[in-house]
């Protein structure tokens, strides 16, 4: 195709890039400038002059945070749910998914399973039976709490077995013909194609329990079992300092409840901004999968 | 008689049966559990006495929390917010997608689009953590920058109407990466060679746009925004609660925050309830108004 370059074509394409970098610049600005912070100089940055580069720079709110008990156990927490929750999630959404992609001839009882999932997509309880239902099964405090309430992700489920789907039926047949039963298929056919998916739902899956802050703050009673981001939560609602020491005073030039909470900020950022670049292309798939296809 | 083949298929059955038996005992205690436990919303519940023992008292909860005069400013205080941030989720992320696909040097696309989309895998807690910061009165970058202009510093946070614009500003924020993504699919999948035909027709890259391009794209605008409609009583649960303070509860107060302050604050399960059953309904029946009508003007299903 010929591009034909008038100037007013030429004006609208600089000026494109142009805005394009500006709105990018802002969006990423008030993630910089908190970088920033965390390795300032506590006077610099209550005088103002940290934008987007470190003024004084030093470790010390970093130094700082990793000697305290109870971002470090909270860090602990999250990885524990991280752990349990993202092998538990993948676990039922393949179990579920398969058995809800195969045709109603082969299944019969599918469509029942598939409504008794919709309807959870489409109508819930609300916060309080919700609230009730974990406290009355007795996971208060318990890592459970975070776990299992939301270990089904129907929306999950869909993507896997829109994807089931997307396999041609031979693949099954030659399987069992070759005399393999369907927890064999499943585990030798099924299982290593489904790889990049499983990859994506996990990085998903992975982000959301980094991210989930609310489960840990109504179920856990205690806060030494609160994960990351409830912690942070409650940092940044009291934004105090009362637990420093006095021996501490000499640190408190270089930091304050400001860079210690921009330093923990960007702690807590950093595992999900290594893993979003690589969920960017499977973002589109992901959404074309599981909408769709019919 | 085929006594073989049937064989194969009840083992078969119960093989899927037994796959879906954990999701189903899951969801079956922490989805149908809670929406059993909607009864709490008929009785005055007390804890201790549990959903059996606490006392019937059919639609009070209803009436009391419908004739608090809180009651209604929440309410449209939910659909002011949510109906704002629909509108401004269709025209932000429709607008870069076309400023994006009419960039030609790929890799200066892709570094914008991993920046723009940076903010929606981070959680509400540390976005509200950073926004708190650059908003602040008095030592916020924001105000220090206003001060430079000789502009009075602003309470963003403390402020109603401010609030509001910090909420629909910073919903902008985390939320545009990723429609964004799904409008610029939409604009790869326009077959190229209409554009070729219009441009040896003579037509400029605006008309391209403006006849080629939006029409294209009608049919996914038209499906992201019926599903959005489903969200109509959601206005943000994440971000409202974790940026706002009494000061603002007249502008910034939600169905959401009201319920969680309602019941695990004020312990008032009952009442508490009843509002959460309120927006569920109402959720169900646009949840359910939208599918059907995604199905009919864009042939979409989920399954």
């Amino acid at each position: 195709m010929i591009e034909r370059r008038t100037p007013s074509r030429r004006l609208f394409v600089y000026s494109n890039y142009i805005v394009l970098t500006l709105f990018a610049a802002t969006c990423l600005f008030p993630i910089l400038h908190m970088a920033a912070m965390s390795v300032s100089s506590n006077s610099a940055v209550t005088a103002g002059w940290v934008t987007i580069w470190p003024v004084g720079f030093n470790l010390d709110s970093y130094n700082y945070i990793v000697k305290n008990q109870a971002f470090l156990s909270s860090i602990v927490v999250s990885f524990e749910r991280l752990l349990l929750g993202v092998s538990l999630s993948l676990t039922l959404t393949i179990l579920a998914a398969y058995p809800l992609s195969k045709p109603n001839l082969k299944f019969r009882s599918r469509s029942v399973y598939s409504w008794f999932f919709v309807v959870t997509m489409i109508f819930n309880g609300g916060l309080i039976p919700g609230f009730m239902v974990v406290k009355e099964t007795g996971l208060m405090d318990s890592i459970w709490a975070l776990i299992l309430p939301t270990a089904v992700n129907v929306y999950n489920i869909v993507l896997m077995l829109n994807f089931f789907r997307t396999q041609p039926a031979e693949l099954e047949e030659s399987a069992q013909i070759d005399g393999a039963g369907i927890w064999r298929t499943l585990w030798s056919i099924y299982l290593p194609i489904s790889k990049p998916s499983l990859a994506t739902i996990a990085l998903f899956t992975i982000i959301f329990h980094w991210n989930a802050w609310f489960d840990g703050l109504i179920f856990m009673n205690s806060p030494s079992n609160y994960p990351l981001q409830t912690y942070l939560r409650t940092v940044i609602v009291s934004h105090d300092l009362t637990n420093m020491s006095a021996n501490d005073i000499t640190l408190l030039q270089n930091i304050s409840s400001r860079t210690v909470l921009a330093a923990q900020l960007f702690v807590s950022m950093l595992p999900v901004l290594c893993i979003y670049p690589f969920l960017q292309k499977y973002f589109v798939k992901g959404l074309v999968l599981g909408s769709v296809k019919g | 008689m085929q006594p073989k083949p049937n064989r194969i298929r009840r083992f078969n059955a119960s093989a899927y049966h037994l796959m879906l038996l954990p999701a189903v005992v899951l969801v079956l205690i922490y989805s149908y559990g809670p929406i059993a436990g909607i009864v709490i919303a008929f009785q005055d519940f007390v804890p201790s006495h549990g959903w059996y023992g606490s006392e019937w008292i059919g639609l009070d909860n209803f009436k009391y929390v419908f004739n608090m005069p809180d009651t209604m400013q929440v309410l449209s205080n939910t659909l002011l917010l949510s109906v704002m941030k629909m509108i401004v989720g269709i025209l932000f992320p429709l607008t870069l997608a076309i400023l994006l696909s009419e960039i030609k040097n790929a890799a200066f696309k892709r570094t914008i689009q991993t920046v723009v989309y940076m903010p929606y895998f981070l959680s509400w807690v540390i976005l509200s953590g950073i926004l708190i910061d650059i908003l602040s009165p008095t030592d916020g970058i924001v105000n220090h920058a206003l001060k430079l202009f000789g502009i009075e510093p602003i309470y963003f946070l403390g402020d109603g109407l401010w609030f509001r614009i910090v909420l629909v500003a910073s919903h902008i924020w985390k939320e545009l990466g990723f429609d964004t993504i799904v409008y610029l699919a939409a604009i790869l999948n326009i077959d190229k060679s209409l554009n070729e035909a219009a441009s040896l027709d003579g037509a400029g890259h605006w008309k391209q746009m403006w006849h080629i391009t939006l029409p294209g794209m009608r049919p996914i605008i038209v499906l992201l925004s019926v599903l959005s409609l489903g969200n109509i009583l959601n206005a943000g649960f994440d971000q409202v609660f974790n940026l706002y303070s009494p000061q603002v509860y007249d502008s910034a107060d939600i169905l959401d925050t009201y319920v969680y302050r309602l019941g695990m604050e004020q312990m008032q399960y009952g009442v508490a309830t009843a509002v959460g059953l309120f927006k569920s309904v109402v959720s169900f029946i646009f949840i359910t108004v939208s599918y059907f009508l995604a199905y009919r003007l864009a042939n979409y299903r989920i399954f």
